[in-house]
């Protein structure tokens, strides 16, 4: 694993309810200052594993290391320390109804202990950076999903922590609130350095901000590494699956089309895939330097995910069965993935 | 009515208000502790102590399936131990106070558990403690179910109270008996329905109101 300066570290660790495993064995490492999606389906165990991080959940077994402190040595008024310097928020914001939005900001600060005249300036400050100074007298049953968030957000801000988890934050959000959400905690992480831990379902969420990514399946990671090169060369099925949101396949009406054996005098659809820098350059220099290739795209999905050019490109082109055999060959030779889907007729 | 008849009622109003006015004050004080630590050491509560949940449960079911005329009684010794005396106003509110506690008990109970178990795991995420926990949020978000659950209480301490002339603790109850009833003197019973419909009805709009007033959720 990453020998850098890790802010999080989970050795093995393993929790059971009952029979139910929830997490088996699961080892990450999370650095400083990155932003470290997990993602899986409900039930996966993502809930049970971001709820280690902050002591909410004990585990059976394994170790726990957050910014230096291992939770094993740690009584209960030791992780409270701990929960103290990490943020939380929540799919269902959880914030105080009974409190002000200045209030619920503020509650962190009261709860350690500060003075009320110390707090306020500190509280003007987060509201300020959540854009919500002027709802600070409102109580959270007038404000919308996406400013319950936001106060959620600059409450779990409030305690300066280097750590910040994320519970399925933007899931019961729409599609718009939910990119000025993640709009909001990439520009937090750069302006304040804060390491975020996320767990989502949506592998849009993952896409937007994180930069590393690891899939939960059944209480394992299944996959893990950067976002570009899971998002590139997804190795699981699932990953495959949970991708197909952010990665649209070939339509069905496209892919019903296709013959296995070559059509005489028809088509053939090859697809590139892949991530890098070049990639996509290098194929369609090969399939340029051809005109008898008579070269047509029917479908494509590439996105730049962490700087890389990722996903893929299906062209359709005369079949020819020569001048293929060495088009695949060069495509080989030169490690670029090409490969062949099917025939269809001229 | 002649002037008697209106001495009879201010004085039994006066020792009706002192008996529930007392008796609901101690069965707050007590009730609303008992409430929080129901709901704390439950199972899934953040003090968790089942063995001390279970025997304050029964505890608290033995008096709340005792009927009030039989613990008047049965309190007696307990009563004289702690007033010193048996009988009068002050008498009563001992076992009232006794009978209206396990009552707003279980009312606050209800109330506290309403209370979004989110907002308790986000209390515990910030690293409040235990007592942190219940202030900022297990009461103050249960507020407003808390005062309809005691404006319900001081209504059932006020038909309670009507036994508690059995103990000649006086009250409006007890004049509805003796002159009302015993005595044959139907417009004093009228007037004691009266004015129960009447004090009922303003503990009852009083406390929806305060209750509404508070409820921030609205």
């Amino acid at each position: 694993m990453t020998g850098g300066d890790a802010i999080v570290r989970l050795e093995s660790i393993s929790r059971a309810f009952g029979a139910v495993v929830a997490l088996d064995q699961v080892s990450l490492e999370v650095e400083r200052g990155e932003i470290f999606g997990i993602i899986g389906k409900s039930g996966a165990g993502k809930s049970t594993l971001i709820r280690t991080i902050n002591g909410l959940e004990r585990i059976d077994s394994g170790r726990i290391i957050v910014d230096g402190s291992d939770f094993s040595a740690l009584d209960e008024a030791g992780l409270n320390r701990v929960r103290r310097k990490v943020g939380m928020i929540f799919q269902h914001f959880n914030l105080l109804s009974m409190k002000t939005v200045f209030e619920n900001v503020a509650l962190p600060l009261k709860l350690a202990g500060q003075p009320r005249a110390a707090r306020a300036s500190a509280v003007w400050q987060l509201l300020d950076m959540v854009g919500l100074r002027d709802k600070a007298d409102v109580y959270p049953a007038k404000l919308s999903g996406g400013q319950k968030q936001r106060v959620g957000i600059a409450r779990a801000l409030a305690g300066k922590p280097a750590l910040l988890l994320s519970d399925e934050a933007t899931s019961a959000l729409d599609p718009e609130t939910t990119l000025s959400i993640l709009q909001l905690l990439k520009e937090l992480k750069g302006r304040l350095g804060v390491t975020i831990v996320l767990i989502t379902h949506e592998m849009s969420v993952i896409r937007e901000i994180c930069d590393r990514v690891a899939v939960l399946d059944e209480g394992h990671i299944i996959e893990q590494g950067a976002v570009w090169e899971v998002f590139g060369h997804p190795r699981t099925a699932l990953t495959r699956r949970l991708l197909r949101a952010v990665r649209p396949p070939l339509p069905d009406s496209l892919v019903q089309s296709l013959h296995q054996q070559p059509v005489a005098g028809g088509r053939c659809l090859v697809r590139a895939e892949g991530a890098g820098a070049d990639h996509y350059a290098a194929v369609l220099a090969l399939l340029a330097s051809d005109p008898g290739w008579q070269t047509d795209i029917v479908h494509a999905e590439v996105d730049r995910v962490g700087g890389h050019a990722v996903g893929s490109v299906t062209f359709s082109i005369r079949y020819r069965e020569e001048p293929l055999r060495s088009l695949l060959a060069t495509a080989a030779g030169q490690a670029i993935g090409l490969e062949v889907l099917g025939y269809v007729g001229g | 009515m002649s002037a008697d008849d209106i001495e009879l009622f201010t004085t039994a109003l006066a020792e009706t208000g002192i008996m529930v006015g007392v008796s609901g004050m101690l069965s707050l004080a007590l009730g609303l502790p008992l409430g929080v630590l129901l709901v704390i050491t439950d199972e899934d509560g953040v003090w968790r102590r089942p063995l001390l949940n279970r025997v304050l449960g029964t505890v608290i079911n033995a008096f709340r399936s005792t009927p009030f005329i039989i613990l008047l009684v049965a309190l007696i010794p307990f009563t004289r131990l702690i007033v010193g005396t048996t009988i009068g106003t002050t008498a009563a509110i001992v076992p009232l106070a006794i009978a209206a506690t396990p009552y707003y008990a279980r009312v606050a109970e209800m109330s506290l558990r309403e209370v979004d178990r989110g907002l308790l795991e986000a209390l515990r995420a910030l690293g409040a403690t235990r007592w942190q926990i219940i202030r900022e949020a297990l009461l103050p978000e249960a507020l407003p179910g808390l005062v309809s659950g005691f404006t319900v209480t001081l209504v059932t301490l006020i038909g309670a109270s009507a036994m508690a002339g059995a103990v000649g603790a006086g009250g409006l109850g007890d004049l509805a008996i003796r002159y009302g009833y015993q005595r044959f003197e139907t417009d004093i019973m009228v007037g004691v329905i009266i004015v129960l419909i009447v004090i009922v009805s303003g503990v009852q709009i009083g406390g929806d109101l305060l209750a509404r007033r508070l409820n921030r959720r609205l």
